[in-house]
């Protein structure tokens, strides 16, 4: 409780913000402790449980600790990933490949269009910015087939590209990327304009120093995203197989490996949950600076 | 003859009107070349797929054939004698406005609340509420709901002395549509939730303290003359991805109370499509499912965006 106060009372010191009192922060504080303690109970049994032995498992009534608790399930995980003809670490290469050129190429390409989108009229904006809604909105089992179709035509069918080309243009990343761009005042713009920079100049170097907080974010959706794409039935050959693939198969051999289900759970979140504290980071960081006025 | 003039004034006027286009689109070619990139993609792998899929509502497509178009009839027995289907637009509309609105609210709360804090905590605390959507443990869930003694919350119960024999969360009729709403709504902070967030991270630091210099007292004034009017995007953002994620849920349910579920009671639109699509092969009826699904979240999204409109600039 006395770290919360030192807190308040830092934030205070460094706030110019409007009504401002100890007590309603700290209620604020409670609130959100006893709210996230539950909505992280799934997560904190997942991590307990893949710690456990496994006659711990099945105990009654069952514990909220591990009672012995053992790196077991990690091993066997590990071991069953080992027994594959290929090595481990093709797996770990393939999921790295995949994962850092989906983020990157993404990133790039939904920024130059949403900020071309967003700040642009050109013939043709119009539409593509209701189709994008329409891609976000429209679901359906028929467009995987479509998609599987358009694969083989264009042969990417048990090619390694497969994983990464289909996942590059993510409406979702340029739909978020739009709705913010399209917050930055006009007259920033135009004031480049007349500076005579060119439009790749103004993205970069003026826009996008100003959008951290969206592009951050959609690091964060990117990556998780891409870290976790399966080879599925486009990709069959196992040298060319990702992570999430190997895991999956890994873990799901009936209950009785519950406990390496959860290990794997575990070692799959990892990368996702640091690149998502490395990004929440920057954007927490980017508040106040950002020189903004209409 | 006065006709025939107009008719030729019309061409004219239409062929002016290509001329400009054309000259516009010539002088927004840089516009063209930063889409591009974009665009290219997105045509391949997501507008073509789309287009190819949309009229396949009106076929007999079982996937080792080709289509045979059969007009209106998969609407038509969609309607007018699929019981199930009738039952899973129940399903849905439910767990629809049990998840879209409560959860939407939750996700603009919390992510106002987390922003009142330390910046250290601010991390934490998103970080915790996001958490459950990064991960899609559904083993974790079945044993937290399981029916015998071991679920946690039977054992819980028990100790407590509420209940004297395990509920069946999973199975029985009366909780499976209720727990599938649980944990949807657990794992439901998703990517609305980053977004606002982010739109709060991005709101001037100096609207604050104008705000404060022309007398505004308090949290909940600042927040519903400053931050709600400048958050109309990221507000807009939020609205489509409730309403795709509480449209489209069907995987929580099928992993987690089976499929079939009981009775059909977690029976959503999109398991629906689901079981016509991947389990009996008759994709031109699940594409009839999916396109009148579609039709009903385009319909919402248009209304939500109306009413958000006046925070748009």
């Amino acid at each position: 409780m006395a770290q919360t106060m030192v807190n308040t009372d830092k934030m205070k010191a460094s706030n110019k913000q409007a009504g401002r009192k100890i007590g309603g922060t700290v209620a604020i504080f409670v609130f959100l402790t006893l709210l996230g303690l539950f909505m992280v109970l799934p997560i904190y049994l997942t991590i307990i449980m893949s710690i456990k032995p496994v006659e711990e498992l099945f105990i009654f009534p069952p514990k909220l600790y591990a009672m012995r608790p053992t790196l077991s399930n990690f091993g066997d995980m590990f071991d069953a990933l080992n027994s594959n003809r290929v090595p481990f670490s093709r797996y770990v290469f393939n999921s790295i490949a995949v994962t850092v050129s989906v983020t990157v190429l993404q990133c790039i390409f939904a920024s130059m269009a949403a900020f071309v989108l967003a700040k642009c009229r050109f013939p043709g904006s119009k539409i593509i910015n209701s189709v994008i809604v329409v891609a976000l909105l429209y679901q359906s089992n028929v467009i995987y087939i479509m998609q599987y179709i358009v694969m083989a035509k264009l042969g990417l069918i048990d090619n390694p590209l497969a994983l990464i080309l289909p996942s590059i243009a993510s409406p979702m990343g340029l739909f978020l990327m739009r709705q913010s761009i399209g917050q930055i005042p006009d007259a920033m713009i135009e004031a480049a304009k007349v500076d005579g920079a060119g439009l790749f100049r103004i993205c970069w170097q003026i826009v996008m120093p100003n959008q951290k907080p969206a592009l951050m974010t959609l690091i964060i959706f990117a990556f998780q995203a891409a870290w976790n794409i399966q080879t599925g039935t486009v990709v069959f050959q196992e040298q060319y197989k990702t992570l999430p693939t190997v895991v999956t198969q890994a873990a799901s051999a009936g209950l009785a490996r519950a406990g390496v289900a959860m290990a794997a759970a575990v070692f799959m979140l990892v990368p996702p949950i640091v690149v998502f504290m490395l990004a929440q980071r920057q954007v927490i960081e980017t508040m106040a600076h950002s020189g903004i006025k209409d | 003859m006065a006709q025939l003039s107009a008719e030729e004034i019309g061409k004219k006027s239409k062929k002016e009107e290509r001329r400009l286009m054309w000259l516009s689109m010539k002088q927004n070619k840089a516009c063209y070349a930063m889409i591009a990139p974009f665009m290219i993609f997105f045509i391949i792998f997501t507008v073509i797929p789309v287009v190819m899929s949309l009229p396949m509502g009106f076929t007999d497509f079982n996937m080792a054939q080709a289509p045979k178009f059969i007009g209106l009839s998969n609407y038509t027995t969609l309607f007018l004698s699929d019981k199930i289907f009738i039952k899973s637009i129940r399903v849905t509309i439910v767990f629809a406005l049990f998840t879209g609105p409560v959860s939407y609210v939750l996700c603009f709360l919390l992510a106002w609340l987390i922003n009142e804090l330390h910046p250290k905590l601010k991390t934490v605390f998103t970080l915790i509420f996001y958490a459950p959507s990064m991960a899609n443990v559904y083993t974790v869930w079945q044993l937290i709901f399981s029916g015998d003694m071991n679920g946690y919350i039977n054992s819980f119960l028990i100790n407590l002395g509420l209940i004297n024999s395990p509920i069946q969360w999973l199975t029985d009729a009366n909780y499976v549509l209720g727990v599938t709403i649980v944990v949807q709504l657990w794992i439901s902070l998703g990517a609305g939730f980053l977004a606002l967030r982010a739109g709060f991270q991005n709101i001037d630091r100096s609207m604050y303290e104008a705000g404060a210099i022309e007398g505004i007292k308090t949290r909940w004034q600042e927040l519903i003359y400053i931050v709600i009017p400048s958050m109309g995007p990221q507000l807009m953002f939020a609205a489509v991805m409730q309403i795709v994620s509480s449209f489209t849920a069907g995987t929580v349910a099928q992993n987690l109370v089976g499929f079939p579920s009981t009775d059909y009671r977690a029976h959503t639109i999109m398991t629906h499509a689901y079981d016509y699509g991947w389990v009996r092969y008759e994709m031109g009826y699940s594409a009839a499912i999916c396109m009148i699904l579609f039709i009903v979240m385009y319909i919402l999204n248009n209304l939500i965006s109306r009413l958000l409109s006046k925070y748009m600039d």
